[in-house]
Parts: C-alpha cells; structure tokens; sequence
C-alpha cells in the first residue's frame, strides 16, 4: 500500500522517481498547488522564464543536448497557448518532452471559466500525445506514461494537463516501474531478411550515398554510423538535423546536403545509384523537386517511424527500426560478408573530389566589412569545435550549419522542422542548465533575438554564461534574400528598422555586450568574450548586410541544379555532371 | 488509380480518441467517406470502421498514419480481404397516393418501423451498393429524410481483428 498523497504532492514525487532534475515553468492561478509543492523540496529545480515559449524551447534545448526528457510546467489558458509554439517546434524535430498543464477545477471544464482553453484539443496536432487526468487516481500512471511514450520509439512531446481539483485531491501514491501499453509498442529490432537485402544492396554500389538525419542523434546512434561509414569508405551528407552524426571535419563527410547544402553533397545525391538513408525522412529542404530526386538510385530507409518510410518518396529497402541496432546488425553482416571500405582512387571518389573542387562555400575575405561565414569559422577556432552551439532561423543559422563543423552529436541545436524564429536564445538556456560546465553558444540574427529577448532576464537569475553571437545585418536576412532573387528586389517588410542598440540593451539586463565593426576585430573579440566564463556576453556583430547564403536549390529545382555564389567562376555544373 | 477502401480499428475507449482520428484525417487532407465508432464487448475498447478512398501509396499512409496515434491498438485494411461490410438506412416518407408505385420492401428485405396518417419509416440492411439500389427504388418526391449508419465490416471465416 502506497502512501495517501494529494495531487500535487504525487506530481512532486513522481517527478523525483522518473529522475527528473529540472523543469521549466511560469506559475499561475490554475498550477498552484503545484508550485506550492516545488516550494517545499528540493528534488527537483525549477527554471524561471519570462514567456512560456521560452519554457518549450528550454526544455526541448535540455532535451537535445542531453538526450533526457525535457519538463515544462505551465499554467492554464495563456500558459498554454503560449508555450503552443515551443511544443509544434519539439514535434517537428521528434524531441521528447513532457508539458504538464494546469487546468481549471474539472467542474468547470467546458463552462469558458476564466483562463479557459481546450488544452488536449489546442495541443492535439502538435504533440506525439496528450491527456486530460480527470482523477488523481489516474495521475501517477499518466505521468509514467507520458515519459514512456514521449522518450521511446520515434520521440515527441506529451501534453499532460491537470485540473486545479485533482491537484487538490488525495490519492495512494504507487509509482509504476515500468509499463506496457497494448496500443503503443514501437518496433526497435529490424527485421532480419531486411537488414541481409540492404547489405547485398549496399555490395553492390558503384555510386554509393549515405543520407542520415536527426535520428541518428535522437537514437545515440553517431558511434554506429562512424563506424558503419568508415567500414564502407562511402561519402555521407547529413541534414540540417542531422549535423554531428558524422564528423564534420571528416574527409568521408560532403557536408550538409539539400537547399543550402554544399553543392559536392547534392550532386552525388543527384548521381548515386544506391541511396542509404538513416533517421532521416525526406523532407522538401531536403529533396528539392521530388520528382527529380535521386533519380538512379535504389534506397534503403531505416527509420523508426514506419510512416516516415516511403511517405514522400519510394523506397526499395525499408527496414522499421531503432538506427542504432539497424546499423549494428548491418555492420555485423557487412563484416563477416568481409566488407573493404571503397577507395579513395574509386572512380565515384574521383568525382566527388572534382565537384568538391568547386568550392561552393567560397566567400569573399578580403572585404572591409565583416562577413557572417567569417565569423562562424572563427568561432569554430575559438571555440576548438567543442561547443554547443543554438541557433535561431534564417540566414545565420544556415552559415551555422555550414562553417561550424560539428563533430560530434547533440552540440548543434535549431529547430529544423518547424523553423521556429526565437528558439535559440531560450534554447541555449536549457543546454546551460543541463551542462553548466560546457560551452554554450547561440547564433542569432537581430530579427529572431529580439522574438524572444525577455529571457536574457532568465540567463542573468540562473547565472547562464551563454554567448550570444549576433550576426546583425539590420535586415530579416533570408527574406531579403529570397526578395532579391524572386521578387526583382521588393524588400517588403524585411527591413529593420529602429532596432535596439543591443550592447545597451543586454547591459540594461545585467550582461556584457560588445559591437564589433571591423572585420581585424572579430577574433579578438570572440577571445575577449570566452574569457569571461561566468558571464553572459552578446557580440553584436555589424555584417555585411547583402551577403547571401549559398550554394542554394531554388523551388522547383532539382539537386544538380544548384545555383552558386556570383564568386564561383568554376565550370559550370553541367560539364562536371 | 483512386480506391475504395475499409479500414477497421480498435482503438482505446477513451475520451478524445475518435477526435485524433478525425483530426489526422483532416490536418493530413485525406477523405472520409463515413466512419462508425462504438463500444465492443470489451468496454474498454471501441471499433471504428471507416470508408475512404485513395491510391495505394495514401491508403498505406493513412493506415500508418492511424497505427501511429498511441490510442490505436490494431486495425486492418478489409479491402484486398474477403470481408462482408453492411449498411443501416432510415428513411422517412410521405404516404402515397393511391395510384403510386409501391415500396419495394419484399425485394431489399426492407421493413416498416413506423406508420402513421402521413408518414411511415422504412428500415434497410445491405452492402453499400445495395442500399444505393433501394434508395433509388423511392420515388425521391416522397422522400423527408434519409439517416445511414456509414458502414460496418468484418472479415470472412476465422480471422478476426482482436485487442
């Protein structure tokens, strides 16, 4: 027989049995009982923000930097429905997270009682699942639930709200160890004659490509691929998710592939006759024109998900599984099959070294002004490449993706699915939270910083020394960009004006700010700022502000048919192809 | 090549879980035709059976898509399966003059549930396209209202679709 608990008490206790650490959260009317219980223990930390988005965000950075759950905790009403965003972003990315909402008193529900919103129904598109708990008898096992569903199989979060009544009431209190659900038993193991197809599928390859995504970070699967591609010696693309999975500064690895991929990546993607796509699910930045994807290639997919499979484009060689043990049965196999990795002399290799040659990341070094790439690479000097670094959306975070090398898993955070502008300041307060000793970085653009700027007050009470690396251009960059080239030069609405003086404004928050206009000046400065360990800095940097990202694949375009920086004078793509 | 297809799922008897069905079909675009739900004899579970159409490559994602939702517990696609799939209609008519053609109850098994000086109720169970058929066997002028219960399936001989 369990204890006798109230509800708030149990959410307090079974947060401490599923070893949750922190959580992030605003208070308000409808979770009172339950901040009233964080305020007797000590268990478990809670973080305070200043908008409930950023409490999303914090979690779902906790979450991808630790591979741990993330926990918000929010009120009803506009607790809801402000951290909506920060939930549709953590789907699109598959990041288990677990939101606890307060509700109105169960006698209520339904009567538009004040802060009132249909949580499970406001949530239910953008969450992995959700709950209402309409007894405190239901509680405990609902959380255990939650957990179970938000961190197995394909992860995601899950909505758990509960009425200020059933917070109130008493319970035996029984933690469950583990659990089972007839309705939800992801497949991890793959299926055995699949794994042999895709192995002699793979010994067959004159044109091999291995494509991996996020999955291959969410399922700790980065050991298994290392190994798996230096086993094969074949060329491998990650995708903006994917980043870290693979050694960035690895000679096997062609660099990011898809619109802002390099252009090595998506031409041997375009030239490939056998395609291995890992935990990644061929998204529309990723393919460009679907029907002129891959167009030779045979493609074996491994994804947990069997509905990413052949969702958008069809595949010879599913395999429903967790990467991780995929990639380990596949390399047994290769092994005793006596698989030699692919020489570097191969004529596919060859080839890949002449596109390569291109050097489609090429920018212009001798400017007087400060350009953005510049400032990535030597920030991945500064920082030995070691970082954890988050980013917002738009034209910084594709120059992230492009010049910070990442070589290991879960130290590039962005939200890639949703594309989620203001993600990158509270995230990078969850990955300091979770890892207080490592390097934390957020690559911003003015416009996305400011989305979400209150929280600078969150990173001053927690003493979050994070880094804030603005690439300030003083316009909403890609958008400028896209007007440039599709819509003859009409700037419409992506100029800022009357932005904040940021050093002021960072300061006026208890921070260190610096500007920096001179591009002699960048190194020094980012030296000067990862000096100050225990403080948080923002480096506002004065870029060049018609710089664009490229090489690009414009809508409608296929992935030969990359369209290169005004610098390339290489020959043009269709004689290398 | 678009198709017709059946598809039935057990699924928690919880609240909300018919609306997660409904909202995949509708946030993914796909079409229902018709979709029952109720109890089985497990009151824990319920049994939907919904009619949709699509080619092959929607129909495999609509029924993944279904198995995905944490509250489905097993479903089945009846169409390429030998399988009996019945239908219930209501429908309520103005009495007739003398000289009109009469009701061809006999014919569709169908059955008067309700008769009074104006009006009469029929009721009607059959495949699809044999409701359809009876439907327009009745002169429409009589017709008030029509109610379908959307369509019910079941697989031949011993295979069943259990919890």
């Amino acid at each position: 027989m369990g204890e006798r608990l109230r509800g708030a008490e149990i959410f307090c206790r079974a947060l401490a049995d599923e070893g949750v650490e922190h959580i992030f959260g605003y208070p308000g009317g409808a979770v009172l009982h339950i901040y009233d219980e964080l305020f007797k223990q000590n268990t478990i930390k809670h973080v305070l923000v200043r908008h409930e988005q950023a409490a999303a965000h914090a979690a779902d950075g906790y979450a991808r930097a630790t591979g741990r759950p993330g926990v918000v905790l929010v009120t009803s009403g506009p607790g809801v429905t402000n951290a909506i965003t920060g939930i549709a972003t953590a789907y699109m990315d598959s990041i288990p997270m677990v939101v606890f909402t307060g509700q109105v008193p169960t006698q209520l529900i339904g009567n538009d009682a004040f802060q009132e919103v249909d949580c499970v129904g406001i949530t239910r598109s953008c969450v992995k699942h959700n709950f209402l708990v309409s007894r405190v008898e239901d509680l405990a096992l609902t959380i255990k639930r939650a957990f179970y569903v938000a961190t197995t199989g394909r992860p995601g979060p899950v909505v758990v709200d509960i009425p200020k009544d059933v917070q109130a009431a008493v319970a035996e209190y029984d933690y469950p160890r583990t659990i089972e659900m007839r309705s939800y038993r992801p497949t991890t193991q793959g299926h055995p004659g699949q794994v042999r197809r895709a192995a002699r599928l793979i010994q067959s390859a004159q044109q091999p490509m291995i494509y991996t995504g996020g999955g291959v970070i969410l399922g700790d699967a980065a050991e298994q691929l290392t190994e798996f591609t230096r086993l094969l010696g074949f060329p491998i693309t990650n995708t903006l998710m994917g980043l870290g999975g693979y050694p960035g500064s690895d000679p096997q690895f062609v660099g990011m592939l898809g619109m802002h991929g390099t252009y090595e990546a998506n031409m041997a993607m375009h030239h490939c006759d056998v395609l291995i796509a890992v935990g990644a699910r061929f998204d529309d930045r990723v393919t460009a024109d679907l029907s002129k994807f891959c167009p030779d290639a045979k493609i074996i997919h491994i994804d947990i998900d069997p509905s990413s499979i052949a969702k958008n484009v069809p595949v010879d060689v599913p395999i429903v599984g967790s990467v991780r043990e995929v990639l380990t049965d596949l390399i047994e196999v290769l092994r005793r099959a006596d698989q030699k990795p692919m020489p570097r002399d191969h004529a596919w290799w060859q080839r890949i070294q002449q596109w390569r040659a291109i050097d489609c990341l090429a920018f212009d070094r001798k400017s007087d002004l400060i350009k953005p790439q510049a400032v990535i690479e030597a920030l991945h000097e500064v920082t030995g490449g070691s970082a954890y670094v988050t980013s917002d959306v738009g034209q910084h975070q594709m120059w992230a993706a492009q010049f910070y090398k990442f070589d290991r898993p879960r130290r590039w955070i962005n939200s890639g699915g949703l594309g989620t502008m203001g993600f990158g300041l509270p995230a990078a307060i969850g990955v300091q939270v979770a890892l207080p000793r490592e390097t934390v970085v957020c690559v911003s653009g003015e416009a996305s910083l400011v989305m979400c700027i209150q929280e600078l007050s969150t990173c001053l009470q927690f003493g979050l020394p994070i880094k804030i690396v603005l690439l300030n251009n003083r316009y909403m960059g890609m958008v400028r960009q896209w007007q440039e080239l599709f819509y003859d030069k009409r700037y419409s609405h992506s100029y800022m004006d009357s932005l904040p003086d940021f050093v002021k404004l960072v300061e006026s928050f208890g921070h260190v700010g610096i500007r920096i206009e001179r591009p002699g000046d960048v190194r020094g400065a980012l030296e000067q700022a990862f000096a100050l360990t225990d403080r948080l800095v923002l480096l506002d940097f004065v870029t060049d502000r018609t710089e664009n990202v490229y090489p690009m694949v414009a809508a409608g375009k296929g992935h030969h048919e990359m369209k290169l920086s005004p610098l390339q004078t290489a020959p043009a793509p269709r004689e290398l192809a | 090549m678009t198709m017709r297809h059946t598809i039935s799922v057990l699924l928690e008897n919880e609240a909300g879980a018919l609306s997660r069905v409904a909202g995949l079909f509708s946030a993914r675009g796909y079409n229902i035709e018709s979709l029952t739900v109720a109890p089985t004899e497990d009151p824990t579970v319920s049994r939907m059976t919904l009619v949709t159409r699509g080619s092959e490559e929607v129909v495999e994602q609509i029924t993944k898509q279904l198995n995905k939702l944490i509250d489905v517990i097993r479903l089945v696609d009846l169409s390429p399966n030998a399988h009996i799939e019945r239908e219930l209609i209501l429908v309520k008519l103005r009495r007739a003059d003398e000289d009109a053609k009469p009701l061809p109850l006999e014919d569709f098994n169908a059955h008067v549930l309700d008769d009074t000086e104006d009006t009469i109720v029929v009721e009607m169970i059959g495949g699809t396209s044999r409701v359809d058929e009876f439907l327009a066997a009745i002169d429409p002028e009589r017709i008030i209202e029509v109610i379908r219960s959307g369509v019910l399936g079941i697989l031949r001989g011993h295979r069943a679709l259990q919890a």
